[in-house]
């Protein structure tokens, strides 16, 4: 230091506190630094923690398998099929057009649907599998498994859809599934988050929608963790979906599909139950739909189709449509009368072919009457006259709380989509909805089904199980959910007087079988299986005085909508009631020409448990019956139970 | 002082000169520059050859070039100062017209084997001038007023140039530094003081002018202000960065999740995660030891600059090795304040950890300057 003047001396003292002064800045500073880190790493170091575990991992829901349902044998009625798809991942396949272009070699694709698949591709992240094509046959989708090297990024993906083997037979039973929508949601309020997986589907049509919960089962979920992008690195732990529950039903397939194939050409409903238990056995409308066009997604085309046809093949006939019962109401009268003590077996009634009543005349449906009839004749040949005369003699009242405690004009829970309440009609009920007081008229008409009484096929049938049994007969459609019992106790007995049951079911036997009986033509020569019943038509229309007088118009000569329903109640075997049936031709014309011959073949299909032969049917119809079953429509070979029915077994 | 006055009788001359480096700072820097290694190894997912590799061929080059300047007697390299700092102006001028721009900021020559920042060099070779015109300067004379405007200039040039690229980080390091040069050389205190109190109205003008039409700085400036005051506003949008960041340090907790086991760096949640960002994977992976562990290790290279540079008598060296101990804690205190959330997000990396090419070398440069004050001092 050769020039240590006092000038270099200070300053170098003043570099040195200066410096000192920095470096003290640098220590502040490192030791706000080291605090800022221990608050973070130290302090919140759990809070941190948590927010990147939810950064790291993603929850996917896994869809639980529906529940089958099964027919009473172990049929299956509503299954779960491979459905096979192929995906795209962008970034796998490289030259996106070249592939598609590529696999539109093998298998057809559909033009729509590509399109859509090619904005989806456009508009996800370039890892993200899109559908290509669905629901590919396995020969196609082994196509493409063969050729898999000239696709890159293409993936066969196997997936679960509902399939329903016996197709439009049982739409109106089983129902169908279909897509989440929002209206749905906002219906049901259903807030189950399975509903969040793309593709999933719910039941939206009877026992689909009304036993959602027990087969939908619950939705498994696997933790993955994801990067940033979205990219699944790996799947950490999986909590496998619980599936839905199996039900077995009460129906037999077979017969159902029988039905189905009888009333078929006709628009029509029919039920047919067990009179001894109430386990509906087969649940008929026709004409019907495929419920697996609407799992598929169902096009605007064929859903207007459907739902334009006059016909109303969306509809539940047996268990929504409410028709005048006709003749088949004269039983509830008949009982009513006879519970009521306003009437006697004996006692007989004068029928000249109309009855007047104040300044108007009500009409019995055979025009020269029917002379003196008492109660099982009155029956058996269906005199209006001898049913006036009682609805004045016992009321309103009366009537329809028989109606009611044989099962009519109330609803009767099934877990299906439509059930309709129907109407037996009392005096406070016109005054509350017609503002009316309740006529004498009015009785008149609702003794012989007419005028304001509305039941379903389903009330009727459970109206002929009760008279056939005398006990409160309950329908029921779940035989069992995963192999435990739904069937209802035994049924209590109704406290009607056996004595009057008995004349009711003798008129019903003769009915189909007496000479004079309006479904005489409907028997059965083989009296193990003879049949009990009632035929009823009933009128959709006024017929005025003029008409009557210049001759009452066919119905052949009326236009479809405006011709009578044609229907019929019946039980087999009489001796030992089993199984009990009532059918409904909408606007078919009369009861006995065209309910009663669908009936029988029902009753006896259902007693045989195969088509029926035609040396049970009289002589002079076999030719023609045999005829009719060639014709008819049935599956030919009646469908295979499969293996998993022992487990449904109650 | 000037070279000719001193007694370089004692002073280390040819291959002996390795002997009189400061050896525990060399160890300190490959500590660094280790720690950064196996980071940039786990944020590649265990791969070297990602960012680990080139980042290693990088430091042999900047450990070769600190050994040739610190071989290089440091008066010397006083001489070339204001060529050096003229250089790094022109690279800084050619960038801005022929340069790459680079992630909306930080315009680059590409050299081939790497790409050279000019803002970087210029952090160091701005250093360099202001220490060389305080020790040319008479001593007496600092305190005046043209005196001081005329380092004011010189810092003002390349802050200028670093706003337009536009790079707020760089700029501010730039005058931070310099002005921290100015007030280790002895400038009056009342000066700072004014300037502290004309940066507070600066800001407070700043905030003022957004909106109208005399606004002041970029809307995305604005933008990171803001998210930077409140990054919870906007979690997945401007905010991300600190979010995740902050996730990804607080996450670490005492020790950390193990090497390679952090998920936010894993599954790159993390922005940036091999440069700006990188030490949150440190502090994710290793915790708060790992984290202060490396904080304790650039504190220990600042006591060890300090050390130098009060040791010294020259004093142009003297002033350049406590500039260059600024620089170098502005690093990494700027990155670690970022990463932390408390600071802006700027673009600065983390000293010898971050991979990159132009800040490694001009560290390690600038450590051959305090390497070679270190071995050319008066004895």
């Amino acid at each position: 230091m050769k020039r240590t003047t006092k000038d270099t001396e200070g300053s170098h003292r003043q570099f040195g506190r200066r410096s000192l002064f920095v470096g003290g800045l640098f220590l502040a500073t490192g030791a706000v630094l080291s605090a800022r880190m221990r608050y973070l790493q130290v302090e919140r170091a759990d809070d941190f923690r948590l927010l990147a575990e939810e950064n790291r991992i993603n929850i996917r829901l896994l869809p639980p398998a529906r529940g089958l349902i099964f027919d009473r044998g172990g049929v299956l009625l509503a299954a779960n099929e491979q459905n096979y798809r192929v995906t795209l991942v962008r970034e796998d396949a490289g030259d996106v057009d070249a592939v598609l272009a590529e696999l539109g070699r093998i298998v057809t694709l559909d033009l729509v649907a590509l399109e859509r698949a090619r904005a989806e591709i456009a508009r996800r992240p370039p890892f993200v599998p899109v559908t290509i094509a669905d629901r590919l046959s396995w020969a196609e989708i082994s196509a493409i498994a063969v050729n898999a090297p000239a696709l890159p990024g293409i993936t066969p993906e196997v997936g679960l859809s509902r399939i329903y083997p016996m197709g439009a037979d049982l739409a109106h039973v089983v129902g169908y599934v279909g897509p989440v929508s929002d209206y749905y949601l906002e219906q049901t309020g259903d807030t189950d988050p399975v509903l969040q997986i793309p593709d999933f589907q719910v039941g939206r049509y009877n026992i689909e929608a009304r036993m959602e919960g027990v087969l939908r089962g619950q939705a498994g979920t696997k933790r993955v963790e994801v990067n940033a992008g979205g990219r699944v690195m790996r799947e950490l732990t999986r909590d496998p979906p619980n599936p839905g529950d199996d039900l077995q039903l009460t129906i037999d397939a077979g017969l159902q599909n029988y039905v189905e194939a009888r009333l078929s050409g006709e628009s029509a409903g029919a039920v047919v139950m067990d009179c001894e238990n109430g386990e509906i056995l087969a649940l008929g409308s026709t004409p019907t739909f495929d419920p697996n066009l609407f799992v598929r997604g169902i096009s605007t085309a064929a859903w207007n189709s459907l739902n334009n046809d006059r016909y109303r093949p969306l509809a539940n006939k047996a268990t929504q449509g409410t028709y005048p019962p006709g003749s088949t109401y004269k039983m509830i009268v008949a009982l009513a009368a006879l519970e009521a003590g306003v009437i006697t077996p004996e006692e007989t009634v004068f029928c000249p072919g109309h009855m007047d009543v104040g300044d108007r005349r009500f009409h019995c449906w055979s025009r020269g009457g029917h002379g003196r009839v008492n109660l099982v004749e009155s029956i058996s040949q269906s005199c209006d006259v001898y049913f006036y005369e009682l609805a004045q003699r016992v009321g309103i009242e009366a009537m329809s709380a028989m109606a009611k405690r044989l099962g009519c004009g109330v609803r009767h829970d099934l877990p299906l989509s439509g059930i309709a309440e129907g109407l037996a009609p009392t005096m406070q009920w016109k005054m509350q909805n017609r503002g009316a007081g309740w006529v004498v008229g009015d009785s008149l008409n609702a003794s012989i089904g007419q005028g304001f009484v509305l039941t379903s096929p389903l009330h009727l049938a459970v109206m002929t199980a009760r008279l056939a049994t005398g006990r409160e007969i309950v329908p029921t459609i779940i035989r069992s959910i995963n192999g435990i019992n739904q069937l209802p106790d035994p049924a209590p007995d109704l406290g009607l007087a056996p004595q009057h049951l008995d004349l009711v079911q003798r008129g019903m036997w003769q009915v189909n079988n007496d000479r004079r009986g309006t479904a005489y033509s409907s028997r059965v020569e083989v009296a193990d299986y003879a049949i009990a019943g009632k035929t009823g038509t009933s009128q959709v229309r006024n017929i005025t005085a003029a008409e009557r007088a210049s001759g009452v118009i066919a119905n052949a000569d009326l236009p479809w909508e405006r011709r009578d329903h044609a229907l019929y109640v019946g039980y087999a075997p009489y001796d030992k009631p089993r199984y009990a049936c009532s059918v409904i031709v909408e606007h078919g014309g009369g009861g006995a020409a065209v309910a009663a011959p669908i009936a029988r073949d029902i009753l006896l299909r259902a007693q045989l448990g195969e088509v029926p032969s035609p040396a049970l049917y009289p002589a002079n119809q076999r030719r023609d019956i045999e005829r009719m079953h060639r014709e008819l429509p049935i599956l030919r070979s009646p469908p295979v139970p499969t293996g998993r029915t022992v487990r449904s077994q109650a | 002082m000037s070279f000719l006055e001193y007694n370089v009788k004692f002073t280390p001359t040819g291959w002996r000169k390795i002997l009189y480096l400061n050896w525990p700072l060399i160890v300190l820097l490959i500590a660094v520059a280790g720690v950064g290694f196996l980071m940039l190894t786990s944020v590649a997912g265990g791969r070297i050859g990602r960012w680990a590799e080139p980042q290693l061929e990088r430091f042999a080059l900047g450990f070769v070039l600190m050994l040739i300047v610190a071989m290089v007697p440091i008066w010397f390299w006083r001489n070339v100062s204001a060529l050096a700092f003229g250089l790094s102006i022109l690279l800084l001028l050619f960038v801005e017209f022929f340069g790459t721009v680079g992630m909306g900021a930080q315009r680059w020559i590409d050299l081939g084997f790497m790409r050279l920042q000019p803002s970087e060099l210029t952090k160091i070779t701005l250093v360099m001038v202001l220490a060389a015109y305080y020790d040319w300067l008479d001593v007496g004379k600092k305190s005046r007023l043209l005196y001081v405007l005329i380092p004011l200039v010189v810092i003002a040039i390349p802050v200028a140039l670093t706003l337009r690229q536009p790079d707020l980080g760089t700029a501010l390091l730039l005058l931070i530094g310099g002005g921290a040069v100015m007030f280790l050389a002895g400038v009056h205190w009342a000066y700072f003081a004014g300037v502290i109190a004309a940066g507070v109205g600066a800001v407070f003008a700043v905030f003022t002018s957004r909106g109208t039409d005399w606004q002041l700085l970029q809307d995305y400036q604005y933008r990171r202000i803001d998210t930077f005051l409140n990054p919870s506003n906007d979690p997945l949008g401007a905010g991300y960065h600190i979010t995740q960041s902050q996730i990804a340090l607080g996450s670490g907790g005492w020790t950390g999740r193990g090497f390679m086991e952090g998920t936010q760096s894993r599954l790159n949640f993390l922005p940036e995660k091999h440069t700006d960002f990188i030490f949150t994977t440190l502090a994710e992976e290793f915790g708060f030891v790992g984290a202060s562990s490396l904080l304790v290790l650039y504190l220990l290279i600042l006591v060890f600059c300090i050390s130098i540079a009060l040791s010294l008598r020259d004093r142009f060296a003297a002033l350049l090795v406590m500039g260059i101990a600024v620089a170098f804690f502005l690093y990494f205190a700027v990155n670690m304040a970022m990463v932390m959330g408390l600071a802006p997000v700027v673009g600065v990396p983390l000293p010898l950890v971050s991979y990159g090419g132009s800040a490694m070398l001009v560290l390690m440069v600038a450590f051959g300057l305090v390497q070679s004050a270190h071995v050319h001092r008066p004895r």
